[in-house]
């Protein structure tokens, strides 16, 4: 219910970390208040392993977000991708391993609201909205404040909020369907309330899984302009399957394949890459 | 679950009509107590079994209320409220058992060859003391079993297995003689409440404006709750749990709270279902009570208020035709009932209301 004190330095962390660089590429560090993000970097993934009843989903994953940058994560499907954002969301925990939010976050021993409130937000790959709330609604309670059941309580909305709302509706474009169920949304309009419903709660990593599945080309472009406004004043991390878009948007381009990194680097780099080329794009 | 029907179904069919519909049931509920206060010759006077009749039956329009509080918006669906109101119902009982002893044992206790009173009795005497037992015994209740059920993100058919399962218990605990509740008798034979006789019209009437209060305020309460923020995360967590997490709210603290909220309101209306109605025995506890509670919340409508309180005040009033009728016929006229609104009817009577005026 309350954020959890951020100012604890953990001792005895290298912070050269295994066998990739931990240099993330710092494009900014516009990070908030309480996340120690001195070294650049916002997600920090070491070593991790999951597995599920004996299937490795997950092997020694390593991965570095810098602050401020847009990092797709690419790979076939059963890759891993999901499961490693519910590693770093606290949905599943690692059999081994280490996740750092900033550089003093245990995300490994948070839970997943402490983990929601510490900064990070998360698009599901099955788009969920709260369907029979209005879309208005749905902004409502995804706005950042107090979450607890006694705010819950007695909360109105200023008249501050109120504007918020109406400019994220603005930008998402449903500033028509303020009033209808979410649960009448087309699939892609549902896509847009869920981003929405991020950009309410504001973190400073967003985590989206196949945020353009189900849009049209124009709907595609578009979130495609709204993700590059959002980079630099927030961390992002992509998971999508459509090229056009990751080469749009993409700094820097991560390739998981049976839940390891195979490939780090710009698209071109990734896609010139063999074993990248053998296992994935050359299907 | 996934309907989108939150908005009571009352605001959308227009609040005048509801209003004016309230208003109007409110008034006769007025009415009805007063009338009984009349000659027993006069034209209008209504009968004590009416009455009781009726005021039994608001009771358990307030169980139905408290059900569609965690159901209807928190999802979770309780077959154990039975307890709940069966625990209010038997701490009043058990002051009102104290009242007919009079410095003695109760008859019960006497019949069983103790002499002392067991401890949990002791204060009972006490109107007040009883009144903080009708709140807590169910409230504490509640609170200790959702906070375990809910830490351990018990959901669906397991959470309401589990509320049958306690109930369940319950009744095989109270059916017990040496546990001290009068065994599968129950409590009955009450004389007086607060030194007034309780079979005087006088007391009956003001019971059933008690009870027509506390029905109106846990629906003033069930509004406002609706349509707070509070509400609005209800109905989030009941239809996606796990994105209302990653938003940053923690659903153990709401869930507990209307749960217990619930549970306080079940045992508030047993207390004043018992001193009506002249007994209280297991059978309250009985798995087939709680699930007739679900019965009247489905077919009034869930998540509208307004409709569990029409589907308790149906089921009953047939009921209580049913039973004088063709008694051995009840459970297959239940039964049809709900099979015929799982059906036909998925947003309940109110659901067809609604249909209509449109
Ligand atoms: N809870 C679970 N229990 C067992 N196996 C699981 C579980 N979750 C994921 N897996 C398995 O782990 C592997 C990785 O799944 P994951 O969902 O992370 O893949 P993905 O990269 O997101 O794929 P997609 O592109 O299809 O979304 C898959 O083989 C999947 O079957
Ligand atoms: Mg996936």
């Amino acid at each position: 219910m309350k954020t959890v004190p951020c100012s604890a330095v953990i001792d005895g962390f290298d912070p050269t970390g295994g066998g990739l660089t931990r240099d993330a590429i710092g494009l900014g560090r516009v990070a908030e208040k309480g996340l120690d993000v001195r070294h650049g970097t916002i997600l920090s993934l070491e070593d991790i392993n999951v597995s599920f009843d004996g299937f490795k989903a997950l092997t020694n994953l390593s991965l570095y977000i810098g602050v401020g940058e847009l990092r797709c994560i690419i790979g076939p499907n059963g890759a891993g991708k999901t499961t490693m954002m519910d590693v770093i969301t606290g949905k599943t925990r690692p059999t081994s391993g280490s996740a750092w939010f900033g550089e003093t976050l245990d995300l490994t021993r948070m839970s997943e609201v402490d983990i929601a409130q510490a900064g990070i937000g998360r698009k599901l790959q099955k788009p969920t909205v709260f369907e029979a709330l209005s879309v208005f609604e749905n902004l409502e309670l995804a706005q950042k404040t107090d979450k607890s059941v006694w705010a819950s309580l007695r909360a109105r909305l200023s008249g501050e909020q109120k504007d918020r709302i109406d400019e994220v509706l603005e930008t998402i474009r449903l500033g028509q369907s303020r009033h209808r169920p979410a649960g009448l949304l087309s699939h892609g309009q549902k896509q847009f309330l869920e981003i929405g419903m991020l950009l309410m709660q504001s973190p400073q990593l967003l985590l989206l899984d196949e945020p353009v599945a189900g849009m049209t080309d124009a709907e595609t472009e578009f979130t495609a302009e709204l993700f590059k406004s959002l980079a630099r004043k927030h961390s992002l991390m992509v998971v999508e399957h459509d090229m056009g878009f990751v080469e749009t948007i993409a700094d820097h381009v991560t390739v998981l394949h049976q839940g390891q990194v195979l490939a780090e680097g710009s698209l071109q780099q990734v896609q010139a890459d063999e074993r990248v080329i053998e296992v994935y794009l050359g299907r | 679950m996934n309907q989108p029907l939150t908005l009571t179904a009352a605001q959308k069919a227009g609040p005048k009509a509801t209003v004016i519909a309230l208003g109007l049931a409110l008034a006769v509920l007025v009415a009805m107590p007063l009338l009984h206060l009349l000659p027993a010759e006069h034209a209008l006077h209504v009968s004590a079994y009416t009455l009781t009749l009726v005021g039994k039956i608001l009771c358990y329009a307030i169980v139905a209320l408290a059900l569609d509080l965690v159901w209807g918006y928190a999802g979770l669906l309780s077959l154990g409220h039975g307890l709940f109101f069966a625990l209010g119902g038997y701490a009043m009982g058990m002051y009102l058992m104290r009242q007919s002893a009079g410095d003695g044992l109760p008859a019960f206790m006497s019949f069983l060859a103790w002499n002392e009173l067991p401890w949990y009795w002791y204060g009972t005497s006490s109107f007040l003391w009883a009144m903080c037992l009708v709140v807590l015994v169910p409230g504490v209740l509640a609170f200790v079993f959702g906070f375990f059920a809910f830490r351990s993100r018990i959901k669906g058919v397991y959470f309401s297995i589990m509320t049958q399962a306690l109930t369940f218990a319950g009744m095989l605990l109270f059916f017990r003689n040496e546990t001290g509740f009068g065994g599968n008798n129950g409590f009955t034979d009450f004389k007086t409440i607060l030194g007034f006789s309780i079979s005087a019209p006088a007391t009956r009437a003001t019971l059933f404006l008690a009870t027509v209060a506390l029905l109106t305020g846990s629906l003033y309460l069930g509004f406002r709750l609706a349509r707070s923020k509070f509400g609005r995360v209800l109905t989030a967590l009941r239809d996606a749990e796990n994105r209302l997490m990653f938003c940053g709210y923690d659903p153990r603290g709401y869930k507990l709270f209307i749960w217990t909220l619930s549970a306080v309101l079940c045992g508030l209306a047993g207390a004043l279902y018992v001193p009506q109605v002249g007994i209280i025995n297991p059978s309250e506890m009985a798995p087939t009570q709680s699930i007739e509670a679900a019965v009247w919340v489905a077919l009034g409508g869930r998540g509208t208020l307004i409709g569990p309180l029409l589907g308790a005040g149906l089921v009953n009033g047939m009921k209580s035709w049913f039973t004088v009728a063709f008694p051995e016929y009840w459970l297959f006229a239940l039964g049809a009932l709900f099979i015929v609104v799982t059906l036909y009817l998925p947003k309940g009577v109110i659901g067809l209301i609604k249909r209509r005026g449109e």
